[in-house]
């Protein structure tokens, strides 16, 4: 599961659930792995990212590289800044944990980086 | 033919075996990346913009392979774990998780700039367990769906409805959860080349365009493109060749790196090796 991904997962699908986000991630294995770097991309998913959300997400896995507590204006063009931030969107990857809904305190298993959504029919 | 949905539920259906066979299958992987792209090109995305879609139903990501050819960033869901780890092993770009549309998609408000479908909430229709209830879950799946894309962002879901009761009973829950649109029908006077797509839109009704193959489809489509359209008429697949020639076509106008044509491009291997 990638940071993106945890950005905009929630587990309000769960009956008796608002919001469910932002879910919170026990890691037993956290992995970097190369991603081509589309600058463009960066830039346009950014407006939708909740930043303190992912700030605290990557800072709980160290790998956080020092960027600000807040979104700077003027990023587009900023190279350096959005590599960062490609970085920590799509190249961290958290391989093995789980996911724990902040309302019900239900479990998510993550395995092979894939997160498990699955309900059981008395959660839907 | 019989029809999937009916032999077993999806995470049953699609084991191992079955992930394998449909991933390594040519012409499975010829027909899933055409109504892929065809399901990006109704989407109408900004032009030349990467952008972060959905992939419902994403299974071991042929569909996805072909948002990544062109630059797009996905997230998929899939019920079988099967057909996620073939994904895994195919080492597709897009992130995985796995889940069940009918339960709703687990994402927050206005996460994605599009989604797309391809062969899949056909599923939805059935009830695999005593509790399920193909409405109920339909509604579930286009209500959540509805959430979770941004305003003025679109869904085109490629389904094979098995009767008129199943388009009429999709539809109608797509349009009670919020959404405008219909069902754009492919070469409808071609019993193999039919296809259905569901295009569903978040911000305001706007006319439909016309399915291919169709009398009058010069509405919104190329006139290129209706070049294509006509040579493929009444032989839904290009030969292997032509395959592989436009697919190196397209990346090459994406500026990516691709090897020269031979006279050997698209021809089968001698075997002697
Ligand atoms: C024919 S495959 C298509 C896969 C991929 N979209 C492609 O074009 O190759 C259908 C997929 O739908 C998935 N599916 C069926 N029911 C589902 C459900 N309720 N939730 C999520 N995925 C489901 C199956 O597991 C399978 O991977």
């Amino acid at each position: 599961m990638k940071l993106l991904t945890h950005n905009v997962l929630t587990s309000k699908c769960i009956r008796g659930v608002t919001v469910g986000y932002p879910l919170l991630i026990k890691a037993t294995n956290v992995k970097v792995s190369e991603v081509e770097f589309k600058p463009d991309f960066v830039a346009k998913v950014l407006p939708k990212i909740e930043w303190d959300v992912l700030a605290n997400a990557a800072e709980s896995l160290g790998h956080w590289q020092n960027l600000p507590k807040e979104l700077p204006n003027n990023y587009e063009n900023d190279t350096d800044f959005l590599k960062k931030i490609h970085r920590v969107l799509l190249e961290v990857e958290v391989i093995q944990g789980e996911l724990i809904c902040p309302e019900s305190g239900r479990k998510f298993p993550i395995t092979n980086g894939i997160a498990n959504m699955l309900l059981n029919e008395d959660e839907v | 033919m019989s029809r999937p949905e009916h032999l077993a539920p999806p995470e049953i259906f699609y084991n191992e075996d079955e992930a394998k066979k449909y991933t390594q299958n040519s012409r499975i992987i010829e027909i899933q990346e055409q109504m892929s792209e065809r399901a990006i090109e109704l989407l109408l995305l900004p032009e030349d913009t990467s952008c972060f879609l959905l992939d419902i139903g994403c299974g071991s990501g042929l569909s996805g392979s072909v948002l990544e050819e062109q630059g797009h960033f996905w997230i998929g869901m899939d019920i079988s774990t099967a057909m996620l780890d073939v994904a895994l092993e195919r080492e597709v770009e897009g992130d995985l998780v796995l889940s069940d549309m009918g339960q709703g998609c687990p994402f927050r408000a206005g996460a994605f700039d599009g989604a797309i479908s391809i062969s899949a909430i056909q599923w939805l229709c059935n009830a695999d367990k005593s509790h399920h209830r193909p409405v109920q879950r339909l509604y579930k799946f286009f209500s959540t769906l509805y959430a979770c894309l941004s305003r003025t962002a679109r869904a085109v879901l490629q389904f094979y409805p098995e009767n008129d009761e199943q388009m009429e009973l999709v539809t109608s829950q797509a349009m009670k959860a919020g959404f405008y649109g219909g069902v754009v029908i492919d070469y409808p006077n071609s019993t193999k080349a039919k296809k259905f797509f569901l295009v569903l839109m978040t911000g305001g009704n706007v006319p439909l365009p016309k399915g291919l193959g169709t009398e009058g489809d010069s509405n919104g489509v190329d006139y290129a493109k209706r070049e294509r359209v006509k040579k493929q008429r009444g032989k839904p697949l290009k030969s292997v060749k032509n395959w592989i020639q436009e697919k190196k076509e397209r990346r090459r106008r994406q500026g990516r790196d691709v090897r020269p044509d031979s006279k050997y491009t698209g021809r089968k291997r001698s075997g002697r090796f």
